[in-house]
């Protein structure tokens, strides 16, 4: 009976979040509206093609960089990997704002071309979009992929090596398999995420041929008013988005190494020439990305001790934010993850829905759900949770999912002989087995929650959270300010995001 | 919140002192709150932070209406239409502030907006007559420069496309000042508007989302000017002592943005949303303006503009579309833009 409970619990959750999601579009479908324009198949085919530019990019770079720092053990390493988790969390402005003062056109980089005597290169354009989106998602996916080298029992790579395999042999043998179970999802969450992008694909787009179904919907709710017209758009993402599902659960393979003794492994690093070629990849990668962040902290330090007190009362909103937020998504991925790992789809398609609706359709249905019921922006901050614990979901579910498979093929049929408890095999095999996933996922949700701002804004009277307060800053023209508060977001997301994921780390360990 | 013990009557003590102390805090707040009348002032977003004329506003008002004047912010001056047509009848706010011309055609067509019976004369370059919206600050269009980057800065919008000068712009189907560049040519350029955004194409760095990216990048050198106000270089002379940036003077005229507020007909507070109304007029009100909102008053405070101001361009020509013509064209307007813009 106990055991009947969880797939029952993960079905009803399922449920629950496409009603959640479907609810909001489908209020928006029935308001009055005028008839919609034609759709803008430029702007259809640019989202399309910079998503799957950005997706195929981040995964295929992440992968070298995922495998030196598998493969290699230097002192810094553990600082490395936890930093790759800082693009991720920036604000959307703040990232552009960094990225343009290395790759701008007063940019370190130009500057540098300038002074070799060559011309410089310009960011703006599907160019400048990829860039950023790569920025911002690749260091997701070295995590992601790490997870899954971390994931290949220790015996098997010493079996290999017992065998004579040369990198090349563990790469057909060992690697390539659990690539093919983990590039798929990891692929699929950053071509979803790069389909809903608005500000940086107009930003370093260049102008309005770099424009996305987003920005539409944006125009539709800001100045049309036409609200069915942002709903059709948002089912269009969705629609994109489930064939992006589609084609990433062909490809998918299921991981099958069988159980390992012990958890700590990964492979042994090669000598001679591969050694220094490791060290370059990675090396590159921290320049890419520590580049940006230092332009950040360069430009906000100063400004850090002189903050309008308004912006410490938001950074202490969005913490009240962000903690539960990321209770809420934990609890909910762990539940679909695992269903998901016992062989349930329903699930994985769920748990990636919410990203695929725009953040604002969301946000505006559920302002219209609400409104008859209390005055919405009454409730700014619970909504604001609730729909950064769903946004968060896809991501926390992927880092899990893999994991969780391995978990159930491995371990299920000794917990199902042992007659473990639904309690006992949460405590035992479960959460000693996820903790580092999970405390990656929670890092990185509770990052998530602090750095949104899509939903506060429309909800939002007074109580600004941090990233909102930002906003209200670089709008009155206090950039200095702005920056120095982005750091202090940027500061206050990193240390939640560390302390999750090193928690997770510790307990794995 | 008015907390005078003056407003309070004897609370009946029944149950235990904890108890009836803790309904006591509960019935203070709502006495409190039942005998004081709340004005609710939807605006947008940086009017309401501290360092936005809000906080100065509250205060004044608060001192002569024995009310208590509540703001709401939210997003921006496109972003608050939207959410006055969200809230419907049913809003909580009695007065929206900070919609502008090119908007109000489309606020007034929601029928939403009751008359607000104040008297002109309002100290705004044009002629005022809407009875639905009045108007409480405003500014020209400019393009902003960095006088020690750009030595000669074009006299005209046609001579801004003819030359090599790099600018950055904001999207017009997402922000006000975007839109309000696209009204722009359209005034001064008619017909050949379509032509004159294919000539700017090549100075155009990038399209941002709002005011504020387009702002930021320009600080950070990516671009020779931004659109923004003519009041832009106030702020940074005023507030930073920097007075290395300058607006351009254009030959063309500059289109005017006129910030304007409006009494919801749905008010539950006819007559403190009226008294709000003509507030706006008054020196305490206009007075915050031109060093909080960084635009011209609606009605010049006796003591003048703050000093700075006088260094700022004045434009001869000012241009600006009725809110009819601006709804009108806005739609074809983003067509001819994007078309030009992606060729």
């Amino acid at each position: 009976m106990a055991r009947g409970a969880f797939p029952l619990t993960a079905t009803a959750l399922s449920l629950a979040l496409f009603v959640l999601v479907a609810g909001p579009v489908g209020v928006l479908l029935v308001q009055p509206g005028a008839a919609s324009a034609a759709p803008d198949w430029a702007a259809l085919r640019f989202t399309v093609v910079q998503a799957a530019l950005s997706a195929t990019l981040s995964v295929t770079l992440a992968v070298p960089v995922a495998r030196a720092l598998a493969r290699r053990r230097f002192p810094g390493r553990g600082a490395a990997i936890a930093l790759l988790g800082a693009p991720f969390l920036l604000p959307v402005i703040v990232a552009v704002l960094g990225l343009l003062a290395v790759f701008g056109r007063a940019g370190w980089a130009n500057g540098l071309l300038g002074s070799m005597g060559l011309p410089p290169v310009s960011v703006y354009g599907l160019q400048g979009v990829v860039l950023a989106h790569v920025f911002l998602n690749m260091p997701l996916a070295i995590r992601m992929i790490l997870s899954g080298w971390a994931a290949i029992p220790a015996e098997r790579f010493r079996l290999a090596a017992a065998l004579g395999f040369g990198p090349s042999e563990t790469l057909r043998h060992l690697e390539v398999p659990m690539l093919r179970a983990v590039l798929p999802g990891a692929a699929l969450v950053i071509f979803t995420i790069c389909l809903s992008s608005f500000a940086i694909a107009l930003t370093l787009g260049g102008g309005p041929g770099a424009t996305t179904v987003e920005l539409a919907i944006y125009q539709a709710l800001r100045f049309q008013f036409d609200l069915p017209a942002a709903a059709r758009l948002a089912l269009l993402q969705c629609a994109l988005c489930a064939v992006a599902f589609l084609l990433a659960s062909w490809v998918t393979l299921p991981q099958a190494f069988g159980a390992g003794l012990d958890r700590a492994g990964g492979p042994q690093g090669p000598a001679g020439w591969r050694r220094p070629a490791d060290a370059l990849v990675i090396g590159a990668c921290l320049f890419f990305v520590l580049a940006p962040l230092a332009a950040i902290a360069l430009r906000g330090l100063p400004g850090l001790g002189h903050l309008p007190s308004e912006v410490w009362f938001a950074a202490a909103r969005s913490l009240a934010v962000a903690l539960p937020a990321t209770v809420i998504t934990i609890v909910l991925a762990l539940t679909l993850a695992l269903a998901h790992g016992r062989g349930a789809r329903l699930p994985a398609l769920a748990a990636t829905l919410p990203l695929a609706v725009s953040s604002l359709v969301l946000g505006t249905g559920l302002f219209l759900l609400m409104r008859p019921f209390v005055p919405p922006q009454t409730l700014a901050l619970p909504v604001t949770v609730a729909v950064n614990a769903l946004l968060a979901l896809p991501f926390a579910f992927r880092i899990l999912s893999p994991e969780a498979q391995v978990l159930h093929r491995d371990y299920h049929r000794l917990a199902a002989s042992l007659h473990l408890t639904p309690a006992a095999r949460l405590r035992w095999i479960v959460l000693p087995r996820l903790a580092r996933p999970t405390g990656f996922a929670a890092g990185l949700t509770a990052a998530f929650a602090m750095g949104d701002l899509g939903v506060i804004a429309l909800f939002a009277s007074n109580d600004a959270t941090l990233p909102l307060a930002i906003h209200r800053l670089m709008g009155a023209y206090r950039i200095a300010d702005a920056a120095a508060a982005a750091v202090l977001l940027v500061a206050l997301s990193f240390a939640l995001f560390w302390a999750f994921d090193s928690a997770g780390r510790h307990a794995a360990a | 919140m008015d907390m005078s013990p003056a407003r309070l009557r004897p609370l009946h003590m029944e149950t235990t002192m904890k108890t009836s102390l803790a309904a006591g805090f509960v019935m203070l707040a709502t006495m409190a709150g039942a005998d004081t009348p709340v004005l609710t002032v939807m605006t947008y977003d940086s009017f309401v932070s501290e360092w936005g004329p809000g906080p100065a506003i509250e205060k004044a008002f608060e001192a002569t209406c024995a009310c208590d004047l509540q703001f709401v912010g939210a997003g921006d001056g496109a972003a608050l239409l939207a959410r006055v047509q969200l809230e419907g009848r049913a809003t909580e706010a009695d007065v929206v502030l900070g919609l502008d011309t090119s908007l109000t055609a489309q606020a007034a067509a929601t029928g939403l907006f009751a008359p607000h019976g104040q008297p002109g004369p309002w100290d705004v370059p044009v002629a005022w007559d809407d009875p639905l919206f009045l108007p409480f600050d405003w500014g020209w269009f400019a393009f902003v420069y960095d006088k020690t980057r750009l030595a000669t800065p074009p006299a005209s919008l046609s001579e801004l496309a003819a030359s090599g000068v790099k600018v950055v712009i904001q999207d017009p189907r997402s922000s006000t000042p975007g839109l309000g560049l696209l009204l722009w040519v359209e005034a001064a350029y008619g017909d050949k508007a379509g032509q004159l955004w294919a000539d700017l194409a090549d100075n155009i760095v990038t399209v941002t989302p709002g005011w504020s990216e387009a702002y930021g990048l320009f600080l950070e050198g990516e671009a020779d000017m931004v659109l923004s106000y003519t009041t832009s270089p106030a702020y940074h002379l005023i507030a930073e002592g920097d007075a290395t940036k300058a607006a351009a003077p254009f030959s063309d005229g500059h289109y005017l943005q006129i910030e304007v507020a409006g009494k919801l007909a749905a008010t539950d507070v006819p007559d403190l949303a009226d008294q709000f109304m003509a507030f706006i007029g008054t020196e305490a009100f206009q007075s915050a303006i031109p060093t909080t909102n960084w635009m011209y008053p609606a009605r010049t405070p006796a003591a003048g503009l703050p000093e700075g101001y006088g260094t700022l361009i004045r434009p001869a020509k000012s241009l600006l579309l009725s809110p009819a013509e601006a709804e009108a064209l806005r739609l074809p307007a983003i067509e001819r833009w994007r078309a030009a813009l992606s060729r």
